[in-house]
């Protein structure tokens, strides 16, 4: 009898295995979470995140259940939000910002059944997690040309974020561009050391106006260093920066760089309820719609608004790269030969400024 | 110029940049004077800065939103001024707690008022006085919520150091004991002084939402609360004091600023770690020595005072 019941047991616990392997082709509901650097009322990154997450459940309604966490710091804090999420039943965890790298590794370890998914980042250290990332580059380039046309002082800013890869990439393609058009042009970076802070963004901003700046970019979450620009009375201009920030049309805001995640959200949720899910390191642009070009405004010359559109049609049609050489790096060695574009790899370990940006990027 | 930046620009743009924090400060000053605790100056900013965005969108007038905004600030102390004055909760962990309350408090109520803009605070039509070279640029060319900010510095000094009122609210904040055996209401007092924290605390809450960033969002005042709470101690409870201490702060950040905009050759991470370092050290070299301030501190501070003879 016993061995019965023990044989039982062991076809039982056979067939379990056996039948979770069939259920990891396919689930009826997932609950897809999303963790946030700021507070969704930013209008700029995590509003767009989170307009991504609202897809998904628009596209697949009662099959998926979403939960959100605001305003999560970046780092060790970061772990317990993760952790929580992955004992609330949690199947799939977006972690938006590339602070959490470290973290959403640590904690995908300790559980393998959950799929985790990593904004910006490049570390992919367990099966169960995936990265993907939009090529902001590429509307940079667009913003810079505009910039470089449109500067009167000739001095163009940016406000980095973070000395990181993404920032400095992005900071590199809008200076290069900006100098193809405008050989003079100088570009002055402010580091804010803050995705998040309206108040310091604003100082930055107006310490680059205060400077004579012109033209200001910005890699930082909110819409205040367009309302800084917005009190010099169409002096300067700026960009709309992860969302559209149409609020400040047509000037300051004279074009943007709209970051659409919904179709990699829907898509990855759409692959776990089927079962094709797959690890993947996903980096789409302007050619897949994650990158959008918000509209050019009146403030913005007519043949300046062509080129700007032309080159963007350009970067959709796959054949111009915004990092085509010749290029040199900060200290005038080459980097990129005349004619050769730049491998993905480069670009997300970029660390180095191209030649003529002056200034240090902090280690 | 030195080094490419305009010292008029750069004091102009301090002095803005210190406003939220002078106000807030002041307040927190008067309600440490009278022996209280506050720890959540951050909540009242930033319902400071939500009621008074709301109001300035609502009624189209920037002014009414400072009002709003002090209201607002006023609205949320009371609740601190219930649980330490009246159930004599501990205050440490009120303000604390008034700080999570308020953040959460203005998100929820600031969730319709995103992405808005709010009527503009001009500057003070000075006439002539704009056009002086260099002390235009510096004295006569700002909003006036900077010139009220100083003048607050002003009167509470003159309130604290010269009058009646004054004497009676350092009296309970040294020893609310012997105030209370002389006659005076204690409590009364604390309520008043707390609202008085909490409306200034508003008012610079609402400058960041009206003047500095004109919009509303999230957590805008950023941490602005503990860098006042920061200020009044090294200011060791002098009103001009907490006056230089918070141009300093507010000087050094902006000049960081414009330092590396300007591409000055020093690592960024030492400019951006230089306001906090530089506040602290000016601040301990000028309280050391003959002023004590460590003897400065209210007697009663953080007590709570129950009237049981």
């Amino acid at each position: 009898m016993k061995r019965t019941t023990l044989l039982a047991t062991a076809a039982l616990g056979l067939g379990m295995a056996f039948g979770g392997a069939a259920s990891a082709q396919g689930m009826d509901k997932v609950k897809a979470c999303f963790v946030y650097v700021g507070p969704i009322g930013d209008l700029g990154w995590t509003y767009q995140h989170h307009q991504g997450a609202l897809e998904v459940v628009e596209t697949y309604g009662d099959k998926v259940e979403i939960a959100f966490q605001e305003n999560v710091p970046e780092g060790a804090d970061a772990e317990r939000v993760l952790t929580q999420m992955a004992l609330s039943g949690c199947n799939i965890i977006f972690t938006t910002s590339f602070g959490y790298m470290d973290p959403t590794n640590t904690v995908a370890a300790k559980f393998p059944d959950i799929k985790f998914e990593h904004s910006t980042g490049y570390k992919r250290e367990h099966p169960n997690v995936s990265t993907y990332n939009a090529r902001f580059y590429e509307g940079r380039a667009i913003q810079g040309h505009i910039a470089g046309k449109m500067t009167k002082t000739n001095k163009i800013g940016y406000i980095g974020s973070f000395p990181i890869p993404e920032v400095v990439m992005g900071i590199n393609s809008y200076y290069l561009h900006a100098k193809k058009v405008n050989p003079d042009v100088q570009l002055s970076v402010v580091w804010a050391f803050t995705w998040f802070d309206p108040a310091k963004e604003a100082d930055a901003a107006k310490a680059l106006i205060d400077q004579g700046v012109d033209v200001i970019a910005a890699h930082t979450d909110s819409t205040a260093p367009l309302a800084e620009a917005a009190k010099t009375n169409g002096a300067v201009i700026g960009f709309g920066q992860a969302s559209d920030m149409a609020d400040f049309k047509p000037s300051p805001r004279v074009s943007s760089i709209i970051d659409n995640w919904a179709p990699y959200y829907v898509k990855r949720v759409g692959q776990l309820l089927d079962g094709t899910y797959e690890q993947v390191d996903s980096w789409a642009g302007i050619p897949e719609g994650e990158v959008e070009i918000g509209e050019i405004t009146d403030a913005v010359p007519a043949e300046v608004k062509a080129e700007a559109e032309a080159m963007r049609d350009a970067i959709e049609a796959g054949t111009y790269h915004p990092f085509t050489g010749p290029i040199n790096k900060q200290d005038g060695s080459v980097w990129l030969a005349d004619g050769d574009v730049a491998s993905d790899g480069d670009l997300l370990g970029m660390t180095f400024f191209i030649e003529g940006i002056t200034g240090d990027i902090p280690q | 110029m030195f080094g490419g930046i305009d010292p008029a620009l750069l004091i102009a743009a301090l002095m803005v940049a210190s406003v939220p924090i002078i106000l807030a400060a002041i307040g927190e000053l008067i309600v440490e004077r009278a022996g209280v605790l506050n720890l959540g100056v951050e909540g009242m900013m930033i319902m400071g800065a939500v009621c008074g965005f709301i109001m300035a969108v609502q009624t189209g007038s920037a002014v009414m939103g400072f009002v709003g905004g002090a209201l607002g600030g006023a609205a949320l102390s009371l609740i601190f001024a219930l649980l330490t004055q009246v159930l004599l909760a501990n205050q440490v962990a009120s303000g604390l707690a008034l700080t999570l309350f308020g953040l959460g408090l203005s998100s929820l109520i600031g969730q319709n008022f995103v992405g808005i803009r709010p009527p503009a605070t001009g500057a003070v039509p000075l006439g002539p006085l704009a056009d002086i070279p260099f002390f235009g640029r510096v004295l006569f060319s700002h909003d006036w919520v900077v010139y009220f900010s100083i003048a607050v510095v002003a009167v509470t000094w003159w309130v604290l150091k010269a009058t009646r009122m004054g004497l009676i609210l350092r009296a309970v904040g040294e020893s609310h004991d012997a105030a209370h055996a002389l006659g005076y209401k204690v409590r009364k007092i604390r309520v008043l002084a707390i609202m008085f924290g909490g409306a200034m605390a508003g008012m610079g809450g609402a400058y960041v939402s009206l003047v500095r960033v004109p919009q509303w969002t999230d957590g805008i005042t950023a941490g602005a609360g503990w860098i006042a709470l920061a200020i009044v101690v090294f200011a060791s409870w002098r009103p001009w004091r907490a006056l230089v201490g918070a141009y300093l702060f507010g000087g050094i950040t902006v000049l960081q600023l414009n330092l590396q905009a300007a591409g000055a050759r020093i690592p960024v991470e030492y400019l951006s770690m230089s306001p906090y370092l530089i506040t602290i050290l000016v601040l301990v070299i000028m309280s050391s020595g003959k002023g004590k301030a460590a003897l400065n501190a209210p007697a009663s501070l953080g007590q709570n005072f129950h009237a049981s003879r």
